[in-house]
């Protein structure tokens, strides 16, 4: 659990970097840091490791004041990853993997176990990967190595700056889903630095707004989305943001509420999707192809309907669009 | 292609066709006899020219890359490009000048020898130093620093590993730029190849020039050689492809 | 102080002179070099093979010790009796050049973005009018640079072309040694560690002046 009390950096009398921002990252939960650019996102997720200090207020680690740990000992104790992948072109993948358990003092079997097992984790087989050097991979790769060395020494706390940013939007999905898989494993506390809400809306437990130093809205993202705090918010989140809410909900949702069309077993070409997959996608993909109607699949990959673009506009309408007019206008 | 293979490969005999006839003309007029006849004074030399090489490379060194360090520390950052200023500056100043300079300071011998090329090679070691760790991505020292590792640990293990291709060029191009210097020593006094070299110029002798500048060349080239090797073997196998150039 | 005005007062009109002529020499050297290294240069990108060797017998040339070059070369040239003096420091200083300017100007024009090369090609440009629009304009930064490198390593290494009778500043040092004089010393490396600032200046302004400003990062 991470907690910011109140907390408050300033350069100076004039400049206030971070305005008095007070919440908590709960146990196993990722909170997505949102914002333009400058609004001090990163200098706050800076803060949790003493890379950037605090002028006023405190930040509270599982329990502990951060300013009475040494740094040193609390950096160990928490994941970082970067946008630019941060890995050591001078040491193998293993050997950058590896640092912090190296640091540590763990011995030689446990760091190769761990790294088997982190290896796996990513899906890159480890005796094969581990004497490579970190050019010789693909910027996904690399993304992901970092992500596991972040993980190597099993910290309870993960700091996560943008760290997919850099990568084409086609690896960064794959990448995304691949870190949630990972997450719903290893339950991480995590802080998580994004300015793309899209990203923000699918990895986030919670988000955190941040409009030059204040927090203006800290809510899930269902909730931010159906009730913008203020003008700020929801113009952060788009006019669109009725069809981006619509990733934060599955086929199963709609077929609770509104029920699927009758599976014709005449079309046989038409393409399937899960009924876990989000609505944001099936709506891309019937949008995409020339039938009108998709197949949905159950768990144990039975055809149990179809669904229509007509279908996923009328849960938009009466599902999304009612619960966010009924606050709020806009 | 193939043309292109061609005058590739007749430009590399012709070259070593014009070096071995070089070499057959001046064995031919006796221009290497000096070598042979008075060896006893050519070990002498040969040794004086390493050992001032040597001693004063291994001081530079010593000097130039812990203050390349030092002054790429936090601490030390604002005062970094007096020093680098003072550095490309001092590089202007002929080599031959900080010999002569010396005298003055030092008086004729092997000392004023050893200190001015000492002073000489501490440049260009310094320069690559801190070229070396400043080119280092930023990013790379935060997460060093984010992942809990202690000064002491970024610096061995994460910037010199990463700028030992640039220090290691640095030490190479000084050592190499120190070997004819130390020829030109004699005018300290301090012997040397360049002994001979000196005597052929004021004695119009072919023998004493060949004598003198072929054994200098060679160990320059042999010196060069075998750093690149040793610079080979030293940078960590990942940071020598992006340096690479 | 004294002494150095009443030095200054009986030398300066010398010193001038052999600036001068120390210039002479280096920028003869230069104009021949770059005659030579940058159509070299530009040649080499149309031939990896003798692009390799060239580059590889360039840099092995600057590693022999300049007092060496000009040992070997004395009684090379005394076969045709210019053993000594001009000759044989400019041919030194021309050889030496060649490394900074052929390597630069290969690698400056490699390094041309290839899209740009590609637009150009695509555009109907003949090689020809792609070197002399897009390739050479785009790569003369580092080509600069690469002469302004050639300059300043010539300036010092004239000086000890003065041991061989090639005249400029190194004559202030080499008297200085040989009559003990440190006025002599002195103002001679000032004045060529002066030369060598000022050549770099001029040289960096020149290439300012002819780099388009979207190049000039």
């Amino acid at each position: 659990m991470i907690s910011f009390n109140h907390v408050t950096k300033s350069y100076g009398e004039e400049i206030t970097a971070i305005d008095d921002v007070d919440f908590t990252v709960e146990e196993g939960k990722i909170v997505v840091l949102l914002g333009p650019s400058g609004c001090g996102k990163t200098t706050l997720l800076r803060m949790v490791n003493q890379l950037e200090s605090i002028t006023k207020g405190e930040i509270v680690i599982n329990g502990e004041n951060s300013k009475d740990l040494d740094p040193i000992e609390l950096r160990r104790k928490i994941g970082y990853v970067i946008q630019s992948n941060g890995l050591f072109p001078n040491m193998t993948i293993e050997e950058n993997v590896m640092i912090v358990p190296d640091l540590l003092g763990w011995n030689k079997k446990k760091k190769r176990e761990r790294f088997e097992y982190l290896m796996n984790l990513i899906g890159l087989d480890p005796k094969d990967y581990g004497k490579r050097y970190p050019h010789e991979l693909s910027g996904g790769q690399q993304q992901r190595i970092g992500v596991v060395r972040a993980l190597a020494a099993d910290p309870p706390v993960m700091l996560m700056d943008e760290p997919f940013g850099a990568l084409d939007p086609i690896i960064r999905d794959k990448i995304q889903e691949e870190f949630l898989q990972i997450q719903r494993e290893v339950k991480k506390t995590i802080l998580f630095v994004s300015h793309d809400i899209d990203e923000a809306i699918k990895m986030a437990d919670k988000i955190v707004l941040l409009r030059d130093g204040k927090i203006m809205q800290f809510d899930t993202p269902s909730e931010m989305l159906a009730h913008p705090n203020n003008e700020f918010v929801s113009q952060f989140f788009g006019k669109d943001r009725a069809i981006k809410s619509l990733s934060l909900h599955t086929v199963q949702n709609l077929r609770e509420v509104i029920g699927l069309g009758p599976v014709d077993e005449a079309i046989q070409d038409t393409k399937t999707i899960h009924v876990h997959q989000d609505l944001r996608n099936t709506l891309s993909m019937l949008l995409n192809q020339e039938a009108d109607q998709v197949i949905v699949k159950d768990e144990q990959d039975e055809n149990i309907g179809t669904i229509t673009i007509d279908m996923v506009q009328k849960y938009l309408h009466f599902e999304i669009k009612g619960k966010m007019s009924a606050s709020q206008e806009g | 292609m193939k043309r292109k293979k061609i005058i590739g490969n007749s430009v590399r005999f012709a070259l070593y066709a014009a070096v071995a006839v070089f070499f057959i003309w001046a064995i031919s007029n006796s221009y290497f006899d000096y070598i042979f006849s008075q060896s006893d004074t050519f070990l002498v030399l040969l040794r004086q020219h390493v050992v001032l090489v040597l001693v004063s490379s291994l001081l530079a060194i010593l000097i130039a890359v812990p203050a390349g360090i030092l002054i790429t520390r936090p601490k030390f950052k604002k005062v970094e490009w007096v020093f680098s200023n003072i550095a490309n500056l001092g590089q202007t100043i002929p080599s031959l000048a900080v010999l002569a300079l010396m005298i003055s300071i030092l008086g004729i011998g092997f000392q004023t020898a050893v200190f001015a090329l000492f002073i000489y090679s501490i440049l260009p070691i310094f320069r690559n130093t801190v070229a070396g760790i400043d080119s280092i991505d930023k990013n790379m020292i935060d997460a060093a620093k984010g992942m809990g590792m202690k000064p002491h640990q970024i610096l061995f293990r994460i910037e010199l590993p990463n700028s030992a291709y640039s220090i290691l060029a640095g030490i190479r191009t000084a050592v190499v730029l120190n070997i004819g210097t130390a020829a030109l020593a004699y005018v300290v006094g301090a012997g040397g190849l360049g002994v001979w070299i000196f005597t052929g110029i004021n004695l119009f002798d072919n023998g004493f020039l060949i004598s003198g500048a072929i054994p200098v060349t060679l160990l320059a080239i042999l010196a060069d050689y075998i750093l690149r090797k040793v610079e080979y073997i030293v940078v960590p196998k990942g940071s020598r492809r992006v340096e690479k150039a | 102080m004294d002494n150095w005005a009443r030095f200054l007062e009986v030398n300066s009109s010398r010193i001038l002179e052999l600036t001068i002529d120390h210039a002479i020499l280096v920028s003869l050297a230069i104009f021949v070099a770059l005659l030579i290294g940058i159509p070299l240069g530009i040649y080499l990108t149309t031939n990896q093979y003798l692009a390799d060797t060239v580059l590889q017998i360039a840099s092995i040339t600057l590693t022999i010790p300049s007092i060496a070059l000009f040992g070997v070369m004395i009684p090379i040239f005394s076969l045709i009796n210019q053993g000594i003096g001009f000759v044989p420091a400019f041919v030194a200083l021309v050889l030496y050049s060649q490394l900074p300017i052929i390597r630069n100007t290969y690698t400056g024009i490699k390094n041309v973005n290839p899209e740009m090369r590609d637009a150009a090609i695509g555009m109907g440009m003949k090689t020809r009018q792609r070197l002399l629009r897009v390739e050479i304009p785009n790569a003369l930064p580092v080509i600069m640079a690469g002469v302004r490198t050639a300059v300043v390593m010539n300036i010092g290494i004239a000086v000890i072309a003065a041991y061989i009778g090639a005249g400029g500043l190194g004559v202030l040092i080499t008297q200085g040694i040989s009559r003990n004089d440190n006025y002599l010393i002195i103002s001679g490396s000032i004045a060529v560690a002066i030369l060598a600032i000022i050549a770099d200046a001029i040289l960096l302004l020149i290439q300012k002046r002819f780099t388009k400003k979207a190049i000039a990062e």
